[in-house]
């Protein structure tokens, strides 16, 4: 049997909007995946730590207050830093689609956009996530 | 004539529709409003047979409310077009409200950016990143000056959304009137100040409730005495809908929150006629036309026999619940962004329908960022071509007597009293917030949606029916991505400029009012006057208050 899909759901920044980190981290765990979720007011180096000590295999990263160009890469980045490659990192919020561009030149795996459909990000996960 | 309606009914169904289902059959095998309440096919006298329309409806500006909170509504004045603005530095956002009083808007809406919320100032850490981003950012009093440059504090309302620094923004804005020969009590306008909805949906909390409600009351106390024309509540039910409640939970939930307040104050010993008739509310407007106007409806007549009965209000402005309207962020899809304009037409009209008083009408675009110039100016404009073309303002409350919007306006009241039971019976609203109880039903409600929106139960118009291929490109606004560092090199200037030991001294006076009983608002607004900053004051707030740690309900 193959063992649970670990993944942490992040809310990094000041941002209190978490409806959509909720309904996905409740979609992902009724789709038989293991969910943590940080809660919101997380720093970067927060997440990172949190996503190291859980042994995550993705995090998912929401932002909603136009931030995300700042802090999503810096999630990425500190995970290099820390000598972590196995763990994808992808996001959403209100990001237009020049930013979700430039997020994932930075290492960000994937921009999931408002409207997205929750069936889709399961789908993403079960494609890209390697074992762990 | 009930008796012959009700065989005629029969009669109809037995013969007429019962036909037409067995030929068509229906769209869908049931229908319901957006909070699940199942609607049937056509309403008539008998499904509001208990109605009485004296003790349900009354007149308008009378008890209960129900018809609206002025004898005459909008053919005396229509209601404040009130377009929320505010991003970037001081200059930029001062600009912006210039530009919308220029094209007709009657009142000012302040957004604060997250760190000023929050009450950090744009140099510490946990504000990489926000600054000027959702909102201006206000740090001291220096930014509050150029924000509101060449406006008339006197004559015009400002709204300003900002709730755990509310009382250090209106000891700003009452500091910036000062200085301009303006005296607090010509000052009008409305500072959020409601905490308790930021514990379940907003987020932008720093101390723990009860020392938050504190500084609540002390703000209502104050602002009896020294600013008698200021709103000192907005109640909101905005967010809660937004997090994803239903019509009937963001009405229950907000209510629930204004009897905490209400409570409060209370409590501390103040006098109900004094204070309440500042509370005012706020609510959203979704895409259900009926469902919604029946809640706002439903709202005042609920809110008057609560301060009538349960506080024993005698004023009838405390017994009248005025409120700001919303159009409803969460119904905009990034996807065929201009259907926005649509969608937020009807939510305005149910606004209108409902008799608010005032309204901000959302823009087409922004699911996907802030919103351009021209896109306000649309917005503004559906405003004003309700109020100007359709005829809704010339009548008050032109819906009431529908059979429909009448059961279910009584309908919507009911389920919402089984909350504001369910709340009680848990000790009260802080209680329920504590025991995660009013955030779990906000999730699972949010959940369930995005589930029928994903099996198509729910349609969404260019998101999950009648979609496109590829999406035309939008204009974008973008915030400077200098303010951060503009702002930080200001705040440095100020910094070395400014007097340290009057701002030592004043740090210390609101420490030793937040360690006692005195009244937090005039060190506050002796602080700010010394251009002490927000972050300085809530660090010093911090010390004695401490932090909120919200409780996980995933």
């Amino acid at each position: 049997m193959a063992t649970m899909m670990r993944i942490l759901i992040a809310k990094p920044g000041l941002d209190g909007h978490d409806r959509g980190a909720m309904v996905v981290a409740h979609a992902l765990r009724d789709a038989g995946m293991e969910v943590i979720y940080t809660g919101i007011r997380q720093t970067p180096e927060q997440i990172v730590q949190t996503a190291i000590q859980e042994d995550v295999c993705a995090v998912g990263l929401s932002c909603l207050s136009g931030a995300h160009l700042r802090l999503f890469p810096r999630v990425v980045d500190l995970l290099k830093e820390k000598g972590v490659s196995d763990i994808i990192v992808f996001g959403g919020g209100i990001i237009p689609e020049e930013d979700a561009a430039a997020l994932k030149r930075a290492g960000i795996a994937e921009i999931f956009g408002p409207g997205t459909m929750t069936s889709d990000i399961v789908v993403f996960l079960r494609n890209n996530v390697r074992s762990c | 004539m009930e008796k012959e309606i009700r065989s005629a009914k029969a009669r109809w169904q037995q013969n007429a529709v019962k036909k037409a289902r067995a030929k068509i059959g229906e769209r869908k095998p049931s229908f319901a409003t957006s909070s699940e309440i199942p609607i049937d096919i056509l309403y008539t006298p008998e499904d509001i047979q208990d109605f009485d329309y004296i003790r349900d409806l009354g007149f308008p500006g009378e008890f209960p409310f129900t018809r609206g909170v002025q004898p005459t509504m909008y053919r005396s004045r229509l209601w404040t077009m009130r377009q929320y603005a505010g991003f970037g530095s001081a200059e930029e956002s001062n600009e912006r409200y210039r530009y919308l009083i220029a094209q007709g808007q009657t009142g000012l809406s302040v957004a604060f950016d997250l760190p000023t919320q929050i009450g950090y100032d744009s140099d510490h850490p946990m504000a990489e990143g926000e600054v000027g981003k959702v909102g201006v950012a206000v740090d001291s009093l220096d930014d509050m000056e150029i924000l509101f440059k060449g406006i008339s504090l006197e004559t015009i309302s400002t709204s300003m959304t900002i709730n755990s620094t509310a009382a250090i923004l209106l000891a700003m804005y009452i500091a910036v009137a000062e200085k301009e020969g303006i005296g607090r009590a010509a000052l009008r306008g409305t500072i959020q100040n409601d905490i308790l909805k930021e514990y379940v949906a907003r987020g932008t909390y720093i101390f723990p409730p009860r020392p938050s409600l504190r500084i609540v009351t002390d703000i209502f106390s104050f602002c009896r005495r020294e600013v008698p024309q200021w709103n000192t509540i907005s109640v909101s039910g905005y967010h809660i809908r937004e997090a994803g409640a239903t019509a009937v939970q963001e009405l229950a939930f907000t209510l629930a929150d204004g009897i905490a307040y209400v409570q409060a104050a209370a409590d501390i010993g103040l006098d109900v006629d004094e204070f309440a008739p500042r509370i005012s509310f706020f609510f959203n407007a979704h895409n259900n036309l009926f469902e919604e106007v029946a809640k706002f409806r439903a709202a005042r007549r609920m809110w008057s026999k609560i301060m009538r009965d349960r506080f024993k209000a005698r004023d009838p402005r405390s017994l009248m619940l005025r409120f700001h309207t919303q159009t409803g962020g969460s119904t905009l899809t990034a996807q065929q962004a201009d259907n926005n304009i649509a969608r937020v037409t009807l939510q305005a009209l149910a606004a209108v329908l409902g008799g608010t008083q005032s309204l901000h009408t959302n823009s087409r675009d922004e699911a996907l960022c802030l919103p351009t110039e021209e896109s306000v100016r649309i917005a503004l404009r559906t405003q004003q071509i309700i109020a100007e073309e359709s005829g809704v303002a010339d009548v008050v409350d032109p819906l009431a007597g529908s059979y429909y919007l009448e059961w279910l306006t009584d309908r919507v009241e009911r389920e919402a009293d089984k909350y504001l039971r369910a709340i009680d019976e848990m000790g009260g609203v802080i209680k329920a917030i504590e025991n995660g109880y009013i955030q779990r039903e906000i999730q699972t409600s949010a959940y369930e949606f995005q589930k029928r929106v994903e099996r198509r139960e729910q349609i969404v118009v260019g998101l999950n029916q009648y979609t496109l291929e590829s999406e035309p490109h939008c204009e974008l606004l973008r915030v400077n991505p200098l303010i951060e560092e503009k702002q930080r090199a200001r705040l440095k200037k100020l910094r070395e400029k400014r007097n340290a030991q009057e701002n030592a001294r004043a740090l210390d006076e609101v420490e030793r009012a937040a360690r006692g009983n005195d009244n937090l608002i005039p060190p506050i607004i002796s602080a700010v006057r010394s251009y002490t900053t927000v972050g300085e004051i809530c660090d010093r707030l911090r010390t004695v208050f401490g932090e909120y740690r919200p409780m996980t309900t995933m």
